[in-house]
């Protein structure tokens, strides 16, 4: 479970803090969010759209680290079974 | 008969067969509460998101962003963001630990009694709400749509009262499944085709469209005004804008992984993969479904434009306006009908997860201490709860009529699940010495501390002009005591306090011991369709 931790937490602690620069940045820092980069669009809008992506990035990184997980805890879960199927057979 | 009356009673139609369907299919508790544990990833992915993404977020979000622009978007934004708490902190163990509400997994390790009847009273208490917000939303909007057809605000609300029982009464969880699948496609494929419309319109030239909400037009109290709606602050102004951002923010992250309507969904899935993958359909589609907000809600701003959809029936009307706009009446009655089955949607999830914590939380196992008397009591239970939940929200909606100002009940859902419910759900699953004084402290204090801060905030206190009348006026006539709209700043962190301050100040050896065993279930799964000890 010690492996689950070490993807979980970090993601977690990053996801926290880059969505909330966002309100921070727009409340706290509005002129320099309006800096234009392209045409007419900001950086506010520009850091609010790469939030989705973040999202999508960390979710589909979990999911992948994940099937390794399963596995793991399947093999342990199986190990207990079969340790017990040992002991009850004695 | 109008084009988009007729297009709500297909709607109609198809989910009372689908509703039928499911009630020869159904039979036995985990059949209804759960539909039998058979639920595929994709179509709980996209049930969650047909279940999440409510009037609020169709109609709602794309009129904020219409009327001020890029403060709008902020909304969406946290909308989706949130699902990575539901992801990679919720999902799993509540499904590993759980049997069909979230009440199952605090029971596990702790007194079942006091901590179900909390939860129960927490779970209660975010569907009734947000269940009130959305059947005013229903009924002014099915009013205001089919205006032609003389159905009135009182029919229209009884209306989608009975046609919520009968999903949940017959149908149960898979029938609310499906309508919940139905409905988050065709929201999905109308929202696709308005933002291309929309584009078309400027010639899918993303530079021209970008340039034309730099420069929005529209009357304030008489002056032609011209704004950058990208330009953040059109919403949240000093001095407290900043700060009500954040509390939002803080409403959303940890609101969405505490409402009752979407965790039951995660007990629908055979294992703790499945669930994680239909986490992963639904931040797809939800994400894709928010980004477009963007077309919807800044199209609506400069195609259609401030001034028309104020004069139009308001900001809800934004989305549905654009469409007549774009593509005339037919396509403006399929947006309205879709406007339709998302509320339809919403309310039935919430009427399942609200019946569900009544019957087996608090029925079974709070009166009964977790015995069925009789088989099949606990569903026979939750159907007759569901007609009593359907007729107090049509008589609360009906007495507070079409112009009540409820848009601070979602608020008020969002603050109580993540003050309330979010602390101990996540101190029961990671804090080895959490007990039941701290459980029932910290739902009690998240309740209590944000009922109380919304009653005090801006939302309800506020001096109106005279010409404001009845229930659209703010309940108390003074100056707000609490500056913020959203309360979660204080009372999230005011929720964890309680629930730690009262596991500190109390002893409970068992709640420990049993810590392991809930730590290896929440792990691994093992054992969790009879997840209450005491059964």
């Amino acid at each position: 479970m010690a492996a689950k931790k070490i993807f979980i937490v970090p993601a977690f602690v990053f996801f926290l803090i880059y969505y909330f620069l966002l309100p921070l940045l727009v409340g706290y820092a509005p002129q320099f969010m309006s800096i234009k980069v392209w045409g007419n669009v900001n950086l506010a809008y520009l850091f609010a759209l790469s939030q989705f992506f973040m999202a999508w990035t960390i979710a589909g990184l979990y999911v992948r680290a994940s099937d390794n997980f399963d596995e793991i805890s399947k093999d342990i879960v199986e190990k207990a079974l079969t340790h017990e199927n040992a002991k009850g057979s004695k | 008969m109008s084009v988009p009356l007729i297009m709500f009673l297909i709607f109609i139609g198809i989910t009372l067969a689908i509703t039928y369907w499911a009630s020869k299919r159904s039979s036995g508790s985990s059949a209804y509460f759960a539909a039998g544990r058979q639920i595929r990833s994709w179509q709980n992915g996209v049930a969650v998101a047909g279940d999440y993404m409510s009037a609020a977020s169709f109609l709602g979000i794309a009129g904020i962003i219409a009327f001020q622009g890029y403060d709008g978007f902020m909304f969406s934004v946290g909308w989706l963001v949130a699902y990575l708490t539901v992801l990679l902190v919720i999902a799993e163990p509540l499904r590993n630990a759980g049997k069909y509400t979230m009440a199952d997994v605090l029971a596990y390790r702790l007194k079942p009694r006091p901590v179900r009847a909390m939860a129960a009273l927490s779970t209660l208490t975010v569907s009734t709400f947000y269940m009130i917000a959305q059947m005013v939303g229903a009924g002014a909007l099915v009013a205001l749509l089919l205006k032609g057809s003389g159905i009135s605000y009182t029919t229209a609300v009884i209306g989608v009262g009975i046609l919520m029982i009968v999903y949940v009464v017959f149908g149960g969880m898979l029938a609310t499944t499906w309508v919940q699948i139905i409905k988050a496609i065709l929201l999905m494929a109308g929202t696709v085709l308005l933002s291309i419309l929309v584009m078309s319109h400027f010639h899918f030239s993303f530079a021209a469209f970008f340039d034309a909400i730099g420069h929005v037009t529209y009357h304030d109290k008489g002056q032609e005004v011209v704004k950058d709606f990208l330009q953040p602050g059109l919403r949240y102004k000093p001095p407290y804008g900043p700060l009500e951002l954040i509390s939002l923010g803080l409403a959303l992250i940890f609101g969405t992984a505490g409402l009752p309507h979407i965790l039951v969904r995660f007990y629908t899935v055979p294992d703790a993969k499945t669930a994680r993958h239909s986490v992963v359909w639904a931040m797809a589609l939800i994400g894709s479904f928010y980004i477009m907000t963007t077309f919807l809600g800044f199209g609506a701003a400069t195609i259609v434009g401030r001034d028309f959809i104020g004069a139009h029936g308001g900001t809800n009307m934004s989305a549905p306006l654009l469409a007549q706009a774009l593509a005339g009446d037919i396509f403006f009655a399929f947006i309205c009908a879709i406007a339709f089955a998302t509320i339809l949607a919403v309310v039935a999830g919430l009427t399942i997860s609200a019946t569900t914590s009544f019957a087996h939380d608090f029925w079974t196992n709070v009166i009964y201490n977790g015995v069925e008397r009789k088989p099949g009591e606990e569903v026979r239970v939750a159907r007759l709860s569901a007609f009593v939940v359907g007729a107090v929200a049509i008589t609360i909606a009906i007495l507070l009529g079409p112009t009540a100002n409820v848009a601070f009940l979602v608020a008020l859902a969002f603050a109580v699940a993540a003050s309330a419910n979010l602390p101990v759900i996540v101190l029961s699953i990671f804090w080895r010495r959490f007990n039941t004084a701290g459980a029932v402290a910290g739902l009690g204090v998240g309740l209590i501390a944000s009922i109380g801060l919304i009653l005090v905030s801006p939302s309800l206190m506020a001096i109106d002009p005279p010409t404001v009348t009845g229930t659209a006026r703010h309940l108390i006539q003074a100056k707000a005591w609490f500056p913020l709209e959203n309360p979660g700043i204080v009372s999230i962190p005011l929720g964890f306090l309680g629930a730690i301050l009262g596991t500190l100040l109390s002893h409970e050896p068992s709640s420990t011991h049993k810590f392991n065993e809930l730590l290896v279930r929440s792990n691994t799964g093992l054992g969790a369709e009879k997840a209450s000890p005491s059964h």
